[in-house]
């Protein structure tokens, strides 16, 4: 049998092609309809000069290395929208997105915001740049106080994995705050690393900086195994998607839940204790990495239930339709990059949603929102009153 | 053995620095203690006239047409002549683009001890440096047998080195300077804006804090809304968000303006040193031990993308 | 074209800083650091170079806890040759003792360029550049912003106050002190730094005995006094706002 052997070097698209095959479900990328959903759904889609549907057909013509040449893909906020609606259920997020920014990552093409969030992540273990020594400061004052395990070893029932913003942001501070009066208001036996904790790695791994991420995910996996615990909690759906289901994959394994999942198992002992009553209409964001990405839905809710005196209305995208608060992939460090190209920003669009429905509160459960949203409003003046509170502060709240 | 103390006296474009009077200054503290003279030298072409105020004893000119504007090589062989023929106790150099050019080489070539970013001279000639940021101070004694210093400004004001009465200039011959490897081809001018920083009575400035070129219309805003203008440390002028004409600092403008609102910036040494001439200075940093709230009149730890559109709302509603 | 490049690692300023209990020097317990900014800038002016000319660029630090990550970070970034120095820098961490002994290290490199951070923050007795070039009777010029090499001299930018620039040139081969690269220095991702730490190794070179003779004693090192701190206005932005407007008033402002 005669064979043509004729010698081929691969070309960049080629090469770049075969390479999404190894992500989870990445064969799936040879079978896009080109149904334009993906490009469709994406809530920057219409910025973007190679939306998602067209990077595969780029990828497909051999013609990669033009989308290479764009820095659109920078305004992916990595939300999941276009692989929960991909009727092919092709992992175009973790898979095209994430690679395709890990490539102009090796390249050094990269936004200096997103550059500086990096180098401090790497540094200090956090995007913000903060000494790390300072990373349990907002403990201070607190009664009980807070067990740090590096300082107060004993075993503990729960660690509270409490992540970058709850640690340094001034007002999500407010929600670690709150999360730790409803723990004890419960008498939960729980722990925080404190100093010793870094940046979960999730959403740097979604930049692009896979590198980086496993850097990270070793160093907090080698803290965890010096302390005993029974299970790991996080307000942060971005570190409850790393701890669930990426670190697993770097042998570091632990039970895990979001805190409204821990929250709403504990609803019977939690209701009770409930008396201050809040008489508001409140609408709760689904957000992206707990919702879409997780399938947690009803816990949130129901907590918010428990609340007397609160009404909830549902926006017009909820449950896996939610719209990004645009925090995602990068994007909390991208602001002014992706608003000189869009002069929108999606936590606004999302914003007048709530004032659309109604809404007295809008009801958070990421740290990245209060901050993102609050900032909507100012921009927006039929925000009026709209106030924004992440779920666990308005527990607190009703705790008296 | 000679106690007096030089100064080299540094000029650009026809016009004596600052911080050549602040080494005059510091030099006359020296002098004090060592019972010597404060010696000024001049380096130029027919540049006698720029020892008119120096607040010195004497002042020594060499003149010479490669000494017409600073170039490294040519400094550095005239003023290695000078200090060995002289042996004075102590020779100041700017801690800047030109005294650092000249000081290490010097130091090295002699083999004479180098001193680094004092900022005052205490009793009994201790040498007070300011180093990591500003955070930090050492004290070293004056060192033996020839001292050579840097200074930065903060310890003396300009005022202190100037006098009305000029100085007793000497000629003094200058070095041979051919086979000079260092050559100045030109000098090249910033890019001229409508808006000269230095003139301007309400600055208001903007740092690292700022943290995205986007949040700069903020700062604009509220600058337009009370009549000031808007000018920045290095980082925001590095990354090409506002042009080298806006930058206040060691490598910028030197600023006096009445007022100066310093927001998101965290106040080292490079940028302190070209606004202390501000009448009032008033900082925004969420860090409270930012080192600008040791030179700013008034503070605050608030959140500027908070503070700053809130300010900008009130002065518009006043203003109508 | 041979580049060389001599960074230092130097305190980093995010964390407080602290004295020891001899009074003299910085504690070092929880210091922490980092490369020296305009080192940074100087490496990342020669790798600029080295992709326009072709030229060889070699890195080299002090072996000092922290070095190995900086030298294959530089690697990442495309140095060609990685060197760490040996010596006691315990006694004598001062730029007259260091800048004797790597003249001669760097003189056997054979440089035809050499390009170092103009300044650093910890430096007590002026900065190594100078020193160096001296040694090596190089000419040398400081606060540069801009290089080119043109044949056998480089055309420089030498930064003034105000904006002003001088344009030189100088005759190779020099040592210059870099204030600013042409292009902030560019982002490394972590897998190629991890790719380099597998695939590069670091040379070690001993330096000689370091003499301290003429660098400055430090009697006692002190955090500066902050007795004319600022007036503190109230940490609520509303608030703050309205206490600024009355300021502004009473200084004819508004």
């Amino acid at each position: 049998m005669v064979t043509t052997a004729i010698s081929h070097t691969p070309s960049f698209s080629e090469t770049f092609f075969t390479s999404l095959y190894k992500v989870e479900n990445g064969e799936r990328f040879r079978t896009c309809l080109q149904c334009g959903s993906c490009s469709g759904v994406c809530p920057f889609g219409y910025l973007m000069d190679y939306p998602p549907g067209m990077m595969i057909a780029g990828l497909r013509a051999d013609e990669f290395d033009l989308v290479m040449k764009t820095d659109t893909v920078w305004m992916c906020v990595s939300c999941y929208a276009c692989a929960q609606i991909c009727p092919s259920k092709i992992p175009i997020t973790a898979g095209l997105m994430t690679r395709t920014k890990e490539e102009l990552l090796l390249a050094g093409n990269v936004p200096s915001e997103l550059q500086s969030a990096l180098e401090n992540s790497q540094r200090y273990g956090n995007p913000m740049g903060e000494s790390p020594r300072k990373r349990a400061d907002w403990t201070t004052g607190i009664q009980p106080p807070v067990t740090i395990l590096g300082r107060d070893r004993r075993p503990v029932d729960v660690l509270w994995f409490v992540g970058d913003y709850p640690s340094y942001h001034p007002r999500v501070q407010y929600v670690a705050k709150a999360l730790a009066k409803v723990l004890n208001a419960l008498g939960i036996n729980f722990g925080i690393l404190g100093p010793e904790e870094n940046s979960d790695g999730d959403t740097q791994r979604l930049a692009g900086e896979r590198g980086l991420f496993e850097m990270l995910a070793e160093k907090n996996g080698r803290i965890f195994s010096k302390y005993q615990f029974e299970r790991i909690i996080t307000s942060d759906p971005h570190a409850y998607n790393a701890l669930k289901n990426e670190y697993p994959v770097l042998s570091i394994s632990y039970p895990v839940q979001h805190s409204t999942q821990f929250l709403a198992e504990h609803i019977d002992q939690l209701r009770p204790l409930l008396k201050q009553e809040i008489p508001a209409t409140v609408t709760y964001h689904d957000p992206c990495y707990l919702g879409r990405v997780n399938g947690i839905f009803d816990e949130p809710r129901m907590l918010l239930e428990a609340i007397p005196g609160v009404k909830i209305v549902e926006m017009s995208h909820n449950h896996s339709s939610s719209l990004c608060c645009g925090g995602g992939g990068g994007g909390m460090w991208l602001d002014g990059f992706q608003w000189e190209k869009a002069h929108a920003r999606l936590s606004e669009w999302r914003v007048h949603e709530a004032v659309d429905v109604g809404a007295n509160i809008l009801a958070v459960a990421c740290p990245y929102e209060p901050p993102r949203f609050e900032d909507a409003i100012k921009m927006s003046q039929q925000a009026g009153q709209l106030v924004v509170k992440d779920i666990v502060e308005l527990l607190a709240e009703a705790l008296g | 053995m000679n106690q007096d103390i030089f100064v080299a006296v540094e000029h650009l474009r026809g016009k004596v620095s600052d911080i050549s009077y602040i080494m005059l200054a510091a030099a006359h503290d020296l002098a004090q203690n060592t019972g010597g003279k404060v010696v000024a030298l001049l380096l130029g072409l027919n540049a006698q006239q720029l020892a008119g105020n120096l607040n010195a004893d004497q002042v020594l000119y060499a003149d010479h047409s490669l000494l017409t504007d600073f170039n490294p090589e040519a400094y550095q062989r005239t003023l290695i002549g000078i200090i060995d023929e002289y042996k004075p106790r102590a020779v100041l150099f700017g801690h800047t683009s030109i005294g650092t050019d000249t000081v290490g080489c010097i130091s090295a070539q002699l083999g004479l001890p180098l001193v680094s970013s004092v900022r005052t001279i205490e009793a009994n000639n201790k040498l007070i440096s300011q180093i990591c940021g500003g955070k930090i101070m050492a004290e070293c004694n004056l060192p033996e047998p020839i001292a050579l210093i840097t200074l930065v400004p903060g310890g003396y004001k300009p005022e202190q080195g100037q006098s009305t009465q000029s100085p007793p200039v000497t000629a003094i011959p200058v070095q041979v300077l051919d086979g000079l490897r260092i050559l100045l081809n030109k000098y090249i001018e910033p890019e001229t804006s409508d808006v000269d920083i230095s003139k301007e009575p309400l600055l208001i400035a903007v740092g690292r804090g700022i943290q995205n070129q986007d949040n700069i219309s903020l700062a604009e805003e509220l600058a337009q809304a009370i009549g000031g203008v808007v000018c920045a440390s290095r980082p925001v002028v590095d990354q090409g968000w506002l042009p080298t004409s806006r930058l206040v600092g060691k490598s910028g403008s030197t600023v006096k303006p009445k007022v100066y609102l310093a927001i998101g910036i965290s106040g080292a040494p490079e940028h302190v040193e070209a606004i202390t001439g501000s009448d009032v200075i008033i900082a925004i940093n969420t860090d409270s031990a930012a080192p600008i709230f040791n030179i700013a009149k008034y503070g605050t730890t608030a959140d500027l993308f908070d503070l700053v559109p809130a300010l900008t709302e009130k002065i518009k509603n006043i203003k109508g | 074209m041979n580049i060389i490049v001599p960074v230092k690692l130097v305190p980093d300023l995010v964390e407080e800083l602290s004295i020891d209990a001899s009074g003299t020097a910085l504690d070092t317990a929880w210091l922490r650091m980092i490369i020296n900014e305009f080192d940074d800038h100087a490496i990342e002016q020669a790798i600029l170079l080295k992709e326009k000319t072709g030229a060889q660029v070699t890195v080299l630090s002090m072996n000092i806890e922290g070095v190995d990550d900086l030298l294959f970070a530089a690697a990442a970034r495309g140095a060609d040759r990685l060197i760490k120095l040996n010596g006691d820098f315990v006694n004598a961490s001062n730029n007259h003792a260091l800048a004797r002994a790597m003249a001669t290290l760097i003189q056997d490199l054979k440089p035809d360029l050499i390009l170092t951070g103009v300044q650093a923050h910890n430096d007590l007795d002026g900065s190594i550049g100078p020193r160096i070039s001296n040694y090596l009777g190089m000419p040398y010029v400081g606060y540069i912003s801009g290089v080119n090499i043109s044949d056998d001299k480089v055309i420089v930018r030498k930064e003034y106050p105000g904006g002003l620039i001088g344009e030189m040139q100088v005759s190779l081969p020099a040592l210059l002190g870099i204030q600013a690269a042409e292009q902030p220095p560019r982002y490394v991702a972590i897998s190629k730094v991890r790719q380099m730490m597998k695939t590069m190794s670091i040379e070690e070179l001993d330096l000689a005995t370091l003499d301290s003779m003429g660098a400055p004693v430090v009697n006692r090192m002190f955090q500066p006094e902050t007795t004319e701190r600022a007036t503190m206005l109230s940490e609520n932005a509303e608030d703050a706002a309205n206490q600024l407007v009355n300021i502004f008033k009473e200084l004819g402002v508004l």
